[in-house]
């Protein structure tokens, strides 16, 4: 009896095609672009911001044309779907052990949202302050 | 008790007169409460002798019965045969060199699992005479699921990031690993992070999460490979911004 083993090629382009699991996980990779360009984007406005009133405003209406608005939504889903997969998933890297038990993972995903809002709050607060 | 009949699509390779392993299709009557490997015991007894395949317990223990059923890296005596519609497909566990039918060579993964000493190291060695190594309810639960590992490799053809890069020591082992490191009466952590901290350990992981989606017996692999990034990611911050501090 002579050994043989046979190796199946993994294909480095195509292995998450057909299996919904790597698909979502590379949805979510994907959304790294989004939230990349979106960054590229706020350090456009700031660059615009300096050059003056009339280069900030030409801005905006850029923003504000449909083209914008279509990025601004695409990237609103993509960066949503990267935070509740996100939070959906702190409890597995951050458990929390108190006494025997464990904190329910309900409890720290509520708190991560908790955050969220308070920031939230606090920029919306600073930007009526300034 | 019914009867009804079941086809299954069988993956076979013979290293003796196969170049390459192909699907064969077995028509057979099976009862209802039968698992897959209820269906692949029947093939073997009544239809064709020559399949090959592993299994031992047959009660989700022992985790040598391992294959993918339609795609899916299952254990197939935990696989109900009246949960599948059509034709079921078996095929050895996924990114595994075949040895024969369903039977994967394995060596890779005892050697890995070796490497991360997936047990006990006291921190000191102490006589019988002293006692046992004693330990509290709460230090207890802190590693107890990841005993519940029963190295049935279904994590492993979950993991894509195994596939891609076979040298990635995978999450059941790296999971062992942290199984210990957490055990209060253990020592051996700086030996085991010689092989998890490395790039072909917990950083070959990309947090895909099918690692714990698969797993039969409900582990978190993948929870394991973050809480073991995490620490050794605080150990270099350590390292290089506080050098005066011993470990």
């Amino acid at each position: 009896m002579s050994r043989r083993p046979y190796v199946r090629e993994v294909s480095k382009s195509r292995w998450f095609l057909g299996q919904p699991r790597y698909l979502r996980y590379m949805a979510r990779e994907l959304t790294c672009v989004f939230i990349g360009a979106y960054s590229v984007l706020l350090l456009v406005a700031l660059k615009r911001l300096s050059e003056g009133r009339e280069a900030y405003e030409a801005f905006l209406q850029a923003l504000a044309s449909p083209a914008g608005i279509v990025f601004q939504a695409v990237t609103l889903a993509f960066a949503l779907y990267h935070t509740v997969t996100w939070f959906n998933v702190t409890p597995k890297a951050m458990p929390i052990q108190i006494g025997e038990a464990f904190v329910p993972g309900g409890v720290i995903i509520g708190a991560h949202y908790a955050g969220w809002a308070a920031v939230t709050v606090l920029v919306l607060v600073l930007a009526e302050a300034l | 008790m019914g009867e009804r009949p079941v086809e299954l699509e069988i993956l076979r390779y013979n290293p003796e007169t196969d170049r390459e392993p192909r699907f064969q299709r077995y028509s057979v009557g099976c009862r209802e409460e039968w698992v897959v490997l209820d269906a692949l015991n029947h093939i073997k007894e009544t239809v064709d002798p020559t399949l090959s395949y592993r299994w031992s317990c047959h009660m989700a223990v022992c985790g040598s019965c391992g294959m993918m059923i339609n795609g899916e890296p299952k254990l197939a005596c935990k696989s109900f045969l009246r949960d599948y519609v059509g034709v079921i497909r078996v095929e050895p566990l996924a990114y595994f060199p075949i040895e024969r039918d369903l039977v994967t060579v394995i060596d890779d993964f005892m050697d890995k699992l070796a490497r991360v000493k997936p047990y006990l190291i006291p921190k000191r060695e102490q006589p019988v005479s002293d006692g046992e190594y004693r330990q509290t309810p709460a230090e207890l639960k802190k590693f107890k699921q990841y005993t519940l590992c029963i190295n049935c490799m279904l994590c492993y053809a979950a993991c894509p990031q195994y596939g891609l890069i076979p040298k990635y020591i995978g999450p059941a082992a790296i999971a062992l690993a942290h199984r210990y490191n957490q055990d209060s009466r253990d020592g051996g952590r700086d030996q085991r992070q010689e092989e998890i901290a490395a790039t072909e350990g917990v950083w070959d992981c990309s947090f895909v999460g099918a690692c714990s989606e698969v797993c039969p017996e409900h582990v978190d692999p993948a929870g394991a490979l973050q809480q073991v990034k995490i620490a050794s990611t605080v150990d270099w911050y350590r390292e290089h911004l506080m050098p005066w501090k011993k470990k």
